[in-house]
């Protein structure tokens, strides 16, 4: 303990501090950033199925192998169809850049119509659900207060009530709905990306998904209502702590400090 | 009230280093330069000895009660023109009920200013000289305590509650049996348990409809890698004890390739792969239902108990303590239908539950 | 007391009607001999004092804002299908609570700023209590004669968080439903009495028809009820034990050095309930709370990731989280012992601080009063304490958010489950060890302050070119401040023979007591204080360098 103390004012001791506490910081999260167990899913087929195959050799066929049958890398892609395809390239998670417990959303790289010549290529080798069409996804003849009700007994518990995203097992994550296209949204309910459950016409009817897109345009599109004021994310009672705590108590305090200041004095003359 | 900060008290300020120190607070720096030098004199703030900026004060606290009164008229104002569904877009908070932004900002700006005034004419207006009380000890002198002993004693033996027993010992009894009366009055706050946590309306032949599309299910709707919600055929949602009865009779239905269940018995209660399980967690009863597609783990998104699908809805991570229970169905006429009953209660678990 | 011929009589013999009227209270109130004490009571000034009045006011505002709330809002689970003006609930079925709360917050002007206010409030109020606890711990306010007054705060902290708890669950939302659904859980986890209490509490199976009307009776009434009477007691008690303050010059244990009530403190208090109900009205204005409209309507059979409770609730939400799943069968009985443990210790945690207070006088035998303010630092042992029960409050709450850290930090749920399962048990240690080292060093840093002045930051070149920095010695003032604090001896057992050579027993409490004494007085737990002979030592010599 003694010794400890008097290195303690060694002129580098800060510095060591600085260097253990970066390490430590390093290592926590090292250990708890989520473990790789990658697990890409589809993409591609054709009418173009030819250029669609040469873009698939490029940016594919090494994870997903050469003929889309799956490597120990990629699953296969047979019968996955082009819904997923357009899905899976169109939100920019295929080609997959690094591994992770989860492919994340980022930009996409791909051209409307190279994405059109993969999907075909991919149905082209099994049959599975199509790119579905504008008027399966728009918000026409969508009852809103049904989708609420279908949102909150089949995404919610994965998506939050609005749509905001939720946690999942070691490190996996139900992503966010802001901002995606309601195609997007048609195709993931349809194909079941990743570790997502797919939602086809047995499970819920095509009426069904259009109500829930119209629901999810109601509340977390743009141009969504928050009557009470900043909705602090949509998370529900722990933003909510945090606002209360930081902002609520923190400005009482501040009033506080001031009320019990003391007040300047003259200048002794 | 709001017009004058009253001062009268501001020119008749002692001069500083007049007043004497609080108590013994010596300067004895010879002896014990620790010692305590007492409260520090008094010093003048500005307001005490420039009237001019005691006038400045005092025009600062008229003004925010005058801003006071203006907001409690915006107030008003804001009550009446603006109409409760107007959304306003307000940059960086978004869109928003700008009846609601503009009451609570105004009633925030009336109160805020009342207080601000009130805080500030203390501050820089009424007296700010420090003074000392007196504490006294909380316990009582022992003449006191002495006094209130005998006057006790006296009391109680009067009283005679030390020499007749017998009224005493009564007396106690009396009052220890009359709050039974108001405990025996709460059994009717309920029924008894009976069954009740044990049934659900699961019963063999009993049809399993989508919740979504209200339809019954057939094997083909539930496709490797879906998710389905099942209620039992019969159940509306207008029905009288609907929420009672979905509470114990949810059910997800999910398909896995007959060759990944690990557990025969599992395997044997689905039907080509489908299994239904409750959706009720056996930890404190939420709906558990992430279901992830390709683990076969669903997650219980109150307390994070995880079971495993594909093997006999075991716990595998979470504070649950036994697995999921398992609906054993089977196919009539196209259509999936409960074979049995459950076997076992669904949701959390109670003393009772073996 | 009450004269009629009061001094002030003015000609006529008539006084000032203001007078009249107080003279007629006093007759029958007997007010004069009230004010006499207090009207001039003298209150010590301090921010940290005024987290208590946060606390009192927002309790206020709650139940003002409460009242107007019980105009509008129907305790009630009768069903209906809505058809008021939020289109994305239209023709969904739902309670006539929710539908009630629906209605006050887009058809009532104003009551949907109520609401919010009442809901901001309510998690200022808990904050404030929470940290007002804190500063009462930290500087040893609660110290004989406080004792009492601060197992009436602790009551009211607990009770406050029942009452927010039976508050936000009475709109029926399908968070708040969650929430109660949790509590079914717990009440079937009670052994032998489980599901009596549950039939009996719900009125039949969950949810049945019962309790929100319960709930509301419980949140309107009972608790509300029980919580100002605590609140009058603790007021009374602040009144009649007088305020505690800070070490400073002319401040003793004698006396309390501040201004009067009246008029500085009728100003500063009474004006601060309106800067706390002004800064609350307008958060309540710019950010929502508990938007139940987004929410939902509860059914048993939904439910929403991200299901937390209020803030207050956290800390027991993470002990439920991180709970392994051990469940006990036996004779045909079962114990869940993953809801039944995190319900046991959750109230121990809560009285392991309660109780510190006596604890700690037992363990220091102190029986005098305390009015001056400990320094943190100069009681490592109890800040230790202190910074442990905090960090293990706040793992817990790290827990209760789990999901929401995990996917905000992009860490593995799973992991950091595990992380607040050790946590739980390890940083409460590290924290008190750290705690008590920094405290020590401070005190080093007081002690060194005392004898060789403070740094002033000017350096100063020696003829022989040697650079040193010149010390400025303290005024009277500061070394009295830095001084007063006591350093008693830790408790000593005595010989472990008494004279005549006979071993004495001792009881165990004695021991311990005896150990838990040095932890607080001990060599290595205490930097002994500059003695006046010290320091005339230095400052008498060779003067500063």
């Amino acid at each position: 303990m003694k010794k400890l103390s008097a290195r303690r004012r060694h002129p580098l001791a800060a510095l060591v501090v600085l260097l253990l506490a970066l390490a430590v910081t390093g290592g926590l999260y090292a250990a708890f950033a989520p473990a790789d167990k990658a697990q890409a899913d589809d993409t591609a087929q054709s009418l173009a199925i030819k250029e669609g195959k040469k873009l698939f050799a490029v940016g594919c066929a090494s994870c997903h192998g050469t003929g889309g049958q799956g490597t120990s890398d990629g699953p296969s892609l047979v019968g996955v169809g082009a819904a997923a395809v357009d899905f899976q390239v169109g939100t920019g998670r295929m080609p997959a850049q690094q591994p992770g417990a989860q492919v994340p959303r980022k930009r996409n790289i791909y051209t409307n119509a190279q994405i059109d010549q993969l999907a075909a290529y991919v149905a082209s080798l099994g049959a599975g659900p199509s790119v579905p069409e504008k008027s399966q996804y728009n918000s026409e003849g969508a009852n809103i207060g049904k989708g609420g009700e279908l949102f909150r007994t089949n995404c919610a518990q994965c998506h939050n009530f609005t749509g905001k995203g939720g946690a999942l097992t070691n490190g996996k994550f139900a992503p966010t709905l802001e901002g995606v296209d309601p195609k997007h949204i048609y195709e993931a309910m349809e194909t079941g990306p990743q570790n997502m459950p797919s939602f086809g016409d047995g499970s819920l009817s095509q009426q069904n998904k259009k109500d829930i897109i119209a629901y999810l345009g109601a509340v977390n599109g743009d141009e969504s209502e928050s009557p009470g004021g900043l909705d602090l994310g949509g998370l529900g009672p722990v933003s909510e702590g945090l606002f209360g705590y930081i902002f609520g108590l923190g400005a009482l305090i501040a009033v506080a400090i001031w009320v019990a200041a003391r007040t300047t004095k003259a200048k002794k003359s | 009230m709001s017009e004058t900060g009253r001062h009268e008290d501001v020119p008749e300020e002692t001069l500083p280093g007049e007043r004497e120190t609080a108590h013994e607070g010596a300067v004895a720096t010879a002896e014990n330069p620790f010692a305590d030098p007492g409260l520090p004199p008094h010093e003048h703030r500005a307001q005490d000895i420039d009237e001019q900026a005691a006038k400045r004060s005092e025009r600062t606290v008229a003004l925010l009660f005058v801003v006071s009164m203006i907001a409690t008229v915006g107030f008003i104002a804001s009550y009446v023109a603006i109409p409760i569904d107007k959304i306003v877009y307000i940059w960086p908070i978004g869109h928003i009920s700008a009846l609601n932004f503009a009451l609570g900002l105004t009633l925030g700006a009336a109160l805020f200013c009342i207080g601000a005034g009130a805080v500030h004419w203390a501050r820089t207006l009424m007296s700010d000289e420090e003074v000392a009380d007196e504490r006294h000890p909380i316990e009582a002198a022992p003449e006191v305590k002495a006094k209130v002993m005998a006057d006790f004693a006296q009391g109680a033996k009067e009283s005679q509650m030390g020499r007749r027993k017998l009224v005493r010992n009564t007396m106690f009894g009396a009052l220890a049996l009359v709050p039974l009366s108001g405990v025996v009055l709460l059994r009717d706050l309920g029924p008894m348990p009976g069954t009740k946590l044990r049934t659900t309306n699961w019963k063999k032949g009993v049809r399993l409809v989508n919740q979504s599309t209200n339809l019954p299910l057939r094997p083909e709707d539930i496709a490797v890698g879906s998710l389905t919600f099942a209620k039992p055929e019969g159940l509306e949602e207008d029905d009288e004890e609907f929420a009672e009865k979905i509470a114990k009779d949810a059910l997800m239905l999910v398909r896995i390739q007959p060759q990944n269940i690990k557990d025969k018995h599992e395997l044997s209660w689905s039907h080509e792969g489908i299994v239904a399980y409750s959706k009720i967690c056996t930890h404190v009863g939420c709906p558990i239902s992430l279901y992830e597609q390709q683990t076969h783990h669903v997650l219980c998104p109150c307390h994070q108990s995880t079971f495993d699908l594909s093997d006999g809805g075991r716990v595998i991570f979470g504070p649950a303590g036994h697995a999921l229970p398992q609906l054993h169905i089977t196919e009539k006429d196209g259509f999936l239908e409960a074979a049995n009953g459950f076997e076992e209660p669904v949701g959390p678990s109670f003393w009772e539950r073996g | 007391m009450s004269n009629e011929t009061s001094a002030t009589t003015t000609r006529r013999g008539q006084a000032p009607r203001g007078e009249r009227i107080a003279d007629w209270a006093d007759g029958r109130l007997g007010i004069y001999s009230l004010a006499k004490s207090n009207m001039r009571k003298i209150f010590p000034d301090h921010w940290s004092f005024m987290l208590g009045e946060v606390a009192l006011y927002s309790f206020i505002i709650i139940i003002l804002t409460g009242v107007y709330l019980t105009l509008f809002f129907h305790p009630s689970m009768a069903e209906v299908t809505y058809h008021g003006s939020y289109v994305p609930m239209q023709g969904i079925r739902m309670t006539q609570a929710f539908e009630s709360t629906l209605n006050i917050s887009f058809d009532v002007r104003g009551g949907l700023l109520i609401r919010q206010i009442h809901h901001w409030a309510a998690l200022v109020f808990l904050a404030a209590m929470m940290v007002h606890m804190m500063r009462v711990f930290f500087t040893g306010a609660f110290r004989k004669p406080r004792e009492i007054n601060w197992l009436f705060g602790f009551l009211l902290f607990v009770l406050g968080m029942f009452t927010g708890f039976t508050g936000y669950s009475l709109p029926d939302d399908l968070l708040s439903g969650t929430g109660v659904r949790f509590i079914e859980g717990v009440i079937l986890a009670m052994p032998l009495v489980g599901s009596y209490l549950q039939m009996f509490i719900f009125g039949g199976e969950f949810p049945g028809h019962d309790i929100i009307p319960r709930f509301f009776t419980v949140h309107v009434l009972l608790l509300p009820g029980i919580m100002l009477g605590l609140l009058v007691a603790h007021l009374i008690l602040v009144f009649y034990h007088k305020h505690t303050q800070f070490p400073g010059a002319g401040k003793t244990n004698n006396n309390v050095v501040g201004m009067p009530l009246l008029p500085v403190y009728m100003a500063k208090a009474g004006g601060f309930f309106f800067l706390v109900f002004g800064v609350i009205a307008a958060i309540a204005a710019i950010a929502s709370i508990n938007p139940v409209w987004a929410i939902g309507p509860y059914r048993p059979d939904q439910v929403s990731t991200g299901a937390q409770p209020d803030w207050y609730m956290g800390f027991a939400e993470g002990l439920v989280r991180v709970m392994p799943g051990w469940e006990w069968n036996f004779w045909g009985h079962t114990v869940n012992f993953g809801v039944l443990i995190p319900i046991v210790i959750f109230p121990l945690v809560l009285v392991a601080i309660a109780v510190y207070p006596f604890v700690e006088s037992w363990v220091k035998g102190d029986k005098r009063e305390h009015h001056i303010l400990d320094r943190p630092r100069n009681v490592p042992t109890r800040t230790g304490f202190g910074v442990a029960w905090l960090v293990a409050y706040f793992v817990m709450l790290i827990g209760g958010g789990n999901d929401l850290w995990a996917t905000h930090f992009h860490l593995s749920l799973n992991s950091l489950t595990w992380f607040v399962r050790i946590g739980f048990f390890v940083l409460p240690v590290l924290a008190f060890i750290a705690t008590k080292r920094i405290c020590l060093g401070l005190q080093r840093r007081d002690k060194d302050k005392v004898l060789h002045g403070r740094e002033s930051g000017i350096i100063k070149r020696l003829p022989h070119g040697e650079f040193i920095e010149v010390h400025e010695p303290l005024d009277q003032e500061q070394l009295h401040f830095l001084t007063q604090h006591e350093q008693p001896e830790p408790l000593e057992l005595g010989p472990e023979v008494d004279e005549n050579g006979v071993e004495r027993k001792l009881s165990r409490s004695q021991k311990l007591r005896a150990k838990l004494s040095k932890s607080y007085y001990g060599e290595d737990n205490v930097i002994a204080k500059p003695t006046v002979e010290e320091y005339k030592e230095i400052t008498s010599g060779h003067g500063h360098h």
